[in-house]
């Protein structure tokens, strides 16, 4: 009798330890990799009293399947902008309506109507940027201003490129590079940005996201990724250089949101509110390396960033960056399709 | 009869020792650098920076590495006790008995997930845990238990298997001629006899629980990560040799139970 | 009042009973975890896929079988063949038989050279591949990326005796999954090699000598011949992981060199399309069976006890 009692409690103590525990005291985040302040956390787990545990996700697509196919256990996904109408559309979103919140007031103005959200009722800024080429100029000293990085690669960057693994940003710039709009459903043109995509993958070395250790340490010579990254690999290494593709390129914002069936909504809202307090967003920034959105967090920023070449786009590259949005279904759909054929 | 003398040794094979010896540098090397990187200085993979220990005091108090470490040894406690009982108690069903039918069906079903890749088992399970899992609203560690444990009872299956078919079977007569119950009989004679094949099941089962990184990936929901799925995770970024610290702990352990198996396998009565 | 025949009949009735009952929770655990989903799978790649992941429950469809092998054109809706999936499959399959050949290359000596040492030392060389074999995959995948990539080992090596001035890439390449592969599943190679070869009676091997074999004629038209069951058994333990690997080419494919493993992955993650992932899965699990038939018919013919 003694010893079943004494085993019954020792099993409920370790499926207490195992499982789940009370949803009280936590915060589970799916954030893209290389992206989250640990500063940042470290400081809400301290205020809140709150555990956060942080899954890392590499493209959007991953973020929503993962999402989509539902039991993820995730409190907080962090979006882009054209990827928020479809989590908004497929019900896979809570409207938490952070625009009621008291640190709403700091977000600037220009990041409140935003045709993803308008009116912000589920999403916060977190950061933005915009997609270019990172070159080590040791390895190549010719025009980095331009998409034939990856899609012409010269000879001494072949093999040695990396791409970052997002459908929309690399399709941007493709259909860029041929001249046509973003949205287009061009099948003429959409052609050739197939074929040129096809063509060009075999003269890559990768599509993953650790460019902040491989770029500075010479595993890749050329990269299309985003500013802040390279910005980072900028610091290590100094021979990497930034270049804005001058055929066009794709601006972009990813937004925390807060997921349905999220378990710990409390401390979810708890963290929208707290990254848009100026000092907070700050340090988002000051770790990823990109502009946040929050009014006020400049003079919380580090120095190297007000001048950075990386984040100030120069007035000759300034009319060639647009906003990625979200296109219609029906091109998304032939987009998707396309990727799929580069992907494999 | 004597044996003839030969100039040479009837057994050797010229540039197998070589080719050997060189296969042993191979297996040793890697394993060997993973090691001493983690004994870097340095900030980065890249640079060799003099001795130290930082790394592995800055992995001891990273929180998310201490958080995969318990959780992957609670899983691998729960699985290789659930797989043990299990799979203790099929050998039990499967065992010193003419062939009947369905007997063949077990063997087949028990050593299932041996033949199967883990990506296929994986996937599988992802899609029927995820609609349990909306269904039920319940997240917790209860699908990675019962994951684990369909996959390390044939694990733990083999060894006890062996055992109890090679194992005498007078004593367990004798006791039962001395009017013990079964049960008793099983209890007192069969399971002592047993216990080293059953401890040697739990620590295979144990160790394979702890390494499985591709089922825990699939079935895993958000904040479950166990060390290897969290290894998995970084190792896409090298973000510092911290990694090498904990691959370097996780080496050493799995060295230590390896040694311990097969000290209790070589001891058996 | 019961027979002898009867009663005996009763007890093996209550015999096989309790057999089923103590295998109940053993069988119940794996139909439950490992068996029954693979069905729900094979039921799911008949379903159309939806939109954003998932399936729409229920609504049938060939789409993802055809899939495996065929594409529709993009442009002109026309169907020709997935030449990217069928470049995967091949990689696969090619790279798991460099594997098996290279373990083969290198495990047959080495377990050749440990069979043949005195039984003092051999327990000792036994050991020392049972350690990398218990050891996590991940961490010796990883341990392999150390030596390969750009400023590892080979490479800082090479440099510095000046054989080669710019790293040599392997990383992200074929070469790299193949070495990956064959420095992780090489213990699987030595192990029933040494089995076998350790069961090898060398009287059979002086007989040759005394007819004037040489030594290479001894290894091919005795040794080999005899170890055959060993080396079935080991080529069949490196295969299947093989071309199943997930973990090698992930760490050490940089997400551009994929193998079946990768492709079922990405059909559940970024692709999503379940149906495809569902059919590429039941493919892989078939190329796995094929191998096993191969593997049992080889043991039985050869008739001999298989180590």
């Amino acid at each position: 009798m003694k010893w079943k009692t004494t085993t019954a409690a020792a099993a409920v103590t370790v499926f207490a330890l195992a499982g789940t525990a009370s949803a009280e005291g936590e915060l589970n985040i799916y954030n893209w990799g290389d992206y989250t302040s640990p500063e940042l956390i470290k400081k809400f787990e301290e205020t809140y009293k709150v555990k956060v545990t942080i899954t890392d996700y590499d493209s959007n697509d991953t973020a929503l399947a993962k999402v989509r196919a539902g039991g993820h256990g995730f409190d907080i996904v962090v979006p882009s902008a054209n990827y928020v109408p479809i989590f908004v559309a497929e019900g896979l979103l809570l409207e938490a309506r952070p625009d009621q919140m008291e640190n709403f007031k700091n977000v600037d103005e220009r990041w409140v109507n935003v045709p993803w959200d308008e009116g912000r009722h589920y999403t916060v800024p977190w950061q933005w940027g915009l997609s270019g080429t990172g070159v080590n100029t040791k390895v190549y000293g010719g025009d980095i201003n331009t998409s034939a990085i990856f899609l012409d690669p010269p000879a001494e960057l072949v093999g040695k490129i990396n791409v970052a693994p997002e459908m929309n940003d690399v399709l941007f710039s493709a259909i860029k590079y041929f001249g046509g709009d973003w949205c287009t459903d061009d099948k003429e043109l959409l052609k050739k940005v197939r074929d040129k995509l096809v063509e060009a993958k075999p003269k890559w070395l990768a599509m993953d996201y650790s460019v902040t250790e491989k770029l500075p340490a010479g595993d890749y010579a050329a990269v299309f990724y985003w500013n802040g990254a390279i910005m980072r690999s900028r610091i290590k290494n100094p021979d990497i250089k930034f270049g804005y593709p001058k055929e066009g390129f794709p601006y972009f914002m990813d937004s925390v949101a807060i997921l349905k069936d999220a378990k710990n909504v409390d401390n979810a809202k708890l963290f929208m509110n707290f990254i848009m307090e100026p000092e907070n967003a700050a340090m988002i920034s000051a770790f990823a390396k990109y502009a946040n959105g929050i009014k006020g967090s400049e003079q919380f920023m580090p120095d190297d960033m007000k001048d950075a070449p990386e984040l100030v786009v120069p007035a000759e590259f300034e009319a060639a960056g647009e906003f990625l949005l979200s296109c219609s279904p029906e091109v998304q759909q032939l987009y998707t399709r396309i990727w799929t054929d580069v992907q494999k | 009869m004597a044996r003839r003398q030969r100039a040479y040794d009837i057994r050797r094979q010229p540039g197998f020792g070589l080719i050997a010896l060189f296969t042993f540098f191979a297996l040793y090397l890697p394993i060997a650098a993973l090691v001493a990187y983690s004994f870097n200085a340095a900030d980065s993979l890249s640079r060799w920076d003099g001795l130290s220990l930082r790394w592995f005091i800055s992995a001891w108090n990273n929180q998310a590495v201490q958080d995969a470490s318990i959780r992957s040894l609670l899983l691998a406690t729960w699985a290789a006790t659930l797989a043990t009982i299990a799979a203790t108690m099929a050998a039990l069903a499967t065992t010193r008995t003419p062939n009947y039918p369905g007997l063949t069906f077990k063997y087949a079903f028990i050593n299932q997930p041996l033949m199967v890749p883990e990506i296929v088992t994986g996937v599988a399970l992802l899609i029927v845990f995820s609609r349990i899992k909306v269904w039920t609203g319940y997240t917790g560690m209860g699908y990675l238990i019962l994951a684990h444990t369909a996959f390390c009872i044939p694990f733990a299956y083999l060894p006890i298997r062996a055992r109890l078919e090679s194992m005498d079977l007078t004593l367990e007569r004798a006791a039962a001629d001395l009017y013990a119950t079964p049960w008793r009989a099983f209890w007192r004679v069969t399971l002592p006899l047993l216990r080293p094949a059953i401890i040697a099941g739990f620590m295979l089962a144990f160790v394979i629980s702890l390494d499985d990184v591709v089922i825990t990936e699939f079935v895993k929901s958000g904040g479950q990560d166990t060390l290897p799925t969290y290894m998995l995770g970084q190792l896409r970024r090298e973000t510092s040799p911290e990694i090498n610290a904990i691959a370097t702990v996780f080496l050493a352990l799995s060295v230590v139970l390896v040694t311990v198996f097969y000290f209790v396998n070589r001891r058996r009565p | 009042m019961a027979t002898a025949a009867e009663t005996a009949r009763a007890a093996e009735a209550r015999d096989r009973r309790d057999r089923w009952l103590l295998s109940a929770p053993g069988l119940i655990i794996i139909f439950v975890a490992a068996i029954g989903p693979l069905f729900v799978m094979l039921a799911y790649s008949f379903m159309e896929k939806a939109d954003y992941g998932d399936v729409k429950f229920g609504v049938f469809s060939l789409e993802g079988w055809v899939s495996v092998l065929f594409q529709r054109d993009i442009f002109d809706d026309t169907l020709g063949l997935a030449d990217a999936h069928l470049s995967i499959l091949w990689r696969s399959i090619s790279l798991s038989l460099y594997t098996t050949v290279l373990t083969l290359l290198f495990g047959f000596p080495t377990a050749y050279f440990i069979a043949t040492r005195p039984a003092t030392t051999r327990e000792v060389w036994v050991f020392l591949v049972t350690i990398p074999f218990w050891t996590n995959l991940l961490i010796r995948t990883f341990a392999m990326q150390q030596v390969i990539r750009n400023e590892g080992l080979i490479n800082t090596a090479l440099i510095s005796l000046g054989i080669i001035e710019r790293p040599w890439q392997i990383m992200n390449t074929d070469l790299a999954i193949l070495l990956g592969m064959t420095y992780v599943y090489l213990p699987l190679m030595v192990l029933p090699l040494y089995a076998s070869i350790e069961k090898l009676d060398f009287r059979l091997i002086e007989a040759g000598y005394d007819l004037y074999a040489s030594r290479w004629q001894v290894l091919r038209r005795i040794v080999i011949p005899l170890v055959k069951p060993g080396i079935v058994a080991g080529s069949i333990l490196v295969f299947i992981p093989s071309l199943g690997a997930y973990v090698i080419p992930r760490v050490l494919g940089g997400g551009k060199s994929m193998m079946l493993g990768n492709l079922i992955e990405l059909q559940f993650g970024a692709g999503r399309n379940w149906p495809l992932g569902a059919a590429i899965s039941i493919t892989l699990m078939a190329l796995v069976m094929v191998a096993l038939l191969f593997y049992v018919r080889n043991v039985s013919r050869s008739g001999a006890s298989h180590g």
